[in-house]
């Protein structure tokens, strides 16, 4: 087990730059989530931590070692592709086997460290199939099993759960949770779902456009997120935002704080609550709601032709149209710079 | 039918010519295709190049490689014109060799085709899989003999059937080639059924030597065809 450290690392595609210069600290054991949204460079950077892709220039190192020369089977890492990327035309024992078959290991101690991983992920009884013999959720399994029998130093998820359905990620998700608990290892995991990233993480890196827009815990993610991307990024239905001229004339005193239209106002559906004229920050006139039994969202506009949603345990009873007005407790609002996006304070 | 000399020069002929024919054929075609995936620059121009013998009908092929293939006039007196005196290259004319000049000439036409077929198959396997092969520690020859080879499969199976009917049937470029000769040294059983037939007017040697044909035919294809069919409801 080893920790990694990126120094100002870029990539160049001709005279693209994708990557611009990433810095990044990564902890032994730790569980880090690479995530964004398409394009940003993630599964780019991946695969530079990889080998799978040159390293314009910066280094890469895990451990102590510089990697950006060796080989990537040299490198100590294992690879969790978004497709499975199993070899057809192996059984599944065979498939697990390769990469120790290429590194001479003893036949004895394949046999051995393939049954074992097969153990943990319950898949001994398909170890005789061919990998188009098993269902989405089981071909996936079979993929992890690929990566552990090699005893890596660093795991890497390159968006593992993509290709299954709704409930099977669900379930894959916890196993892939599980199995960093009992491992230990550190891993790395590229996604462009922020529920994967926040349910998974130890620690998450924001990408956008080849730069780290935040890092962080999850939780800290959520509660300061660093800029407004971040802030819109992180969080289902996403932040609202507002400037000055979108809110009540009140506001400014209820939050506690000079508006100006340099500023603007990130709230959380979930933050929005029902309130009367003096405590309400914001208004808007009620277009739509969608009841999913468990809360409501409540989809508004207001005055200034701003969209902007609610979430409340239950649907409003008021008729559509009409106006609703809603409050926030101070700390829960965020303030950016509107031109760059910075939090202000 | 049996007992006639030229039968046996024809049907050995045909085992010859297939045998060398498919063997090269998907071996040139196979490493084109590798060639060619290295994602180099001039790749539609190359692929053009390579198709563009498929676009010509066997009868034209025959031709060229006939002038080609010339003592008198081809290869043989270019190079002895460049001063090698001694190189003979005379197999157009050599009845031991005639019937390699046709698998030349068939190579030249079809592997370029091959090629296309195996090109296709080799886009068609997904790029994680050789990302993951190389990270499991495999060199570049390991995962195109390990991984990509033999996940073209099917594409070997659909390679040899078109190659094999191409062979069995091929007339034309034997005709235009060396019209089957000298002699009779690079008839096949195609040609040999046509000049029983309509030139000599034997119609029982020829239609003996067409239903021959025939089974030869259904011998390789009903059992292909059993098995691919039997594995499909398998899979």
């Amino acid at each position: 087990m080893v920790g990694l450290t990126l120094r100002d690392v870029r990539k160049n595609y001709g005279d693209v730059q994708v990557i611009h210069g990433i810095n990044l600290d990564i902890i032994d054991g730790e569980f880090v989530v690479f995530v964004g949204p398409s394009g940003c460079g993630k599964s780019t950077l991946l695969r530079m931590i990889a080998g799978l892709e040159d390293i314009s220039s910066g280094t890469v190192c895990i451990g102590d070692v510089e990697m950006n020369d060796i080989a990537a089977s040299k490198r100590g890492v294992s690879m969790v592709f978004q497709t499975y990327a199993l070899y057809p035309h192996m059984t599944v024992y065979k498939n697990m086997a390769f990469g120790l078959k290429q590194a001479n290991t003893p036949r004895e101690e394949i046999e051995k460290r393939v049954q074992a991983a097969a153990e943990i992920l319950q898949i001994s009884e398909y170890l005789d199939r061919t990998p188009r013999n098993l269902s989405g959720g089981q071909r996936q399994r079979v993929a992890i099993g690929r990566a552990i029998v090699r005893d890596p130093s660093v795991f890497l998820f390159d968006e593992p759960l993509s290709n299954l359905d709704a409930a099977l990620r669900v379930q894959t998700r916890k196993e892939i949770a599980r199995l960093h608990e009992r491992l230990k290892t550190t891993m790395i995991y590229v996604t462009h779902d922020q529920v994967e990233a926040m349910t998974l993480a130890d620690k998450i890196v924001v990408l956008r456009d080849g730069r780290i827009a935040q890092v962080g815990s999850p939780i800290e993610l959520y509660e300061r997120p660093q800029n407004a991307f971040v802030a819109q990024f992180i969080g289902s239905p996403k932040m609202n935002f507002f400037s000055a001229s979108d809110l009540t004339s009140g506001a400014s005193s209820l939050l506690n704080r000079e508006l100006s239209d340099d500023l603007q106002v990130g709230i959380r559906p979930e933050h929005l609550s029902i309130t009367d004229s003096a405590n309400a920050v914001v208004e808007g006139t009620l277009e739509l709601v969608e009841n999913l039994g468990e809360y409501a969202l409540i989809h508004l506009r207001t005055a200034s032709n701003v969209e902007f949603i609610a979430k409340a345990e239950k649907p409003p009873e008021v008729p559509k149209a009409s106006t609703i007005k809603f409050g926030v407790k101070p700390p829960l609002a965020h303030f950016f710079d509107s031109n760059s996006g910075a939090r202000s304070a | 039918m049996f007992s006639l000399d030229r039968w046996d020069v024809a049907y050995t002929n045909l085992i010859k010519f297939s045998v060398c024919f498919i063997i090269l054929c998907v071996l040139i075609g196979l490493f084109l295709a590798i060639l060619l995936d290295q994602k180099i620059r001039v790749e539609g121009a190359l692929r053009a190049m390579y198709l563009y013998p498929m676009a010509l009908s066997f009868i034209v092929t025959g031709t060229v490689w006939k002038w080609i293939l010339n003592p008198e006039f081809g290869v043989e007196r270019i190079v002895q014109n460049l001063g090698f005196e001694s190189f003979t290259f005379d197999w157009l004319v050599n009845p031991e060799m005639s019937i390699y000049t046709v698998v030349i000439a068939g190579i030249w036409q079809s592997s370029g085709f091959v090629m296309a077929l195996f090109l296709a198959g080799l886009r068609g396997i997904d790029n994680q899989i050789i990302h993951a092969a190389s990270i499991d520690g495999a060199s570049l020859p390991t995962i195109y003999w390990r991984i990509i080879i033999p996940g073209l499969r099917p594409v070997f199976f659909s390679v040899l059937i078109i190659l094999l009917h191409i062979a069995i049937k091929s007339f034309d470029l034997i005709i235009a080639l060396n019209n089957a000769g000298p002699g009779y040294s690079s008839d096949v059983p195609a040609t040999f059924m046509y000049t029983y037939s309509f030139s000599r007017g034997q119609i029982a040697i020829g239609s003996a030597s067409a239903t021959i044909m025939l089974m030869v035919i259904i011998a390789i294809v009903v059992p292909y065809l059993y098995s691919e069919l039997r594995s499909e409801k398998h899979a």
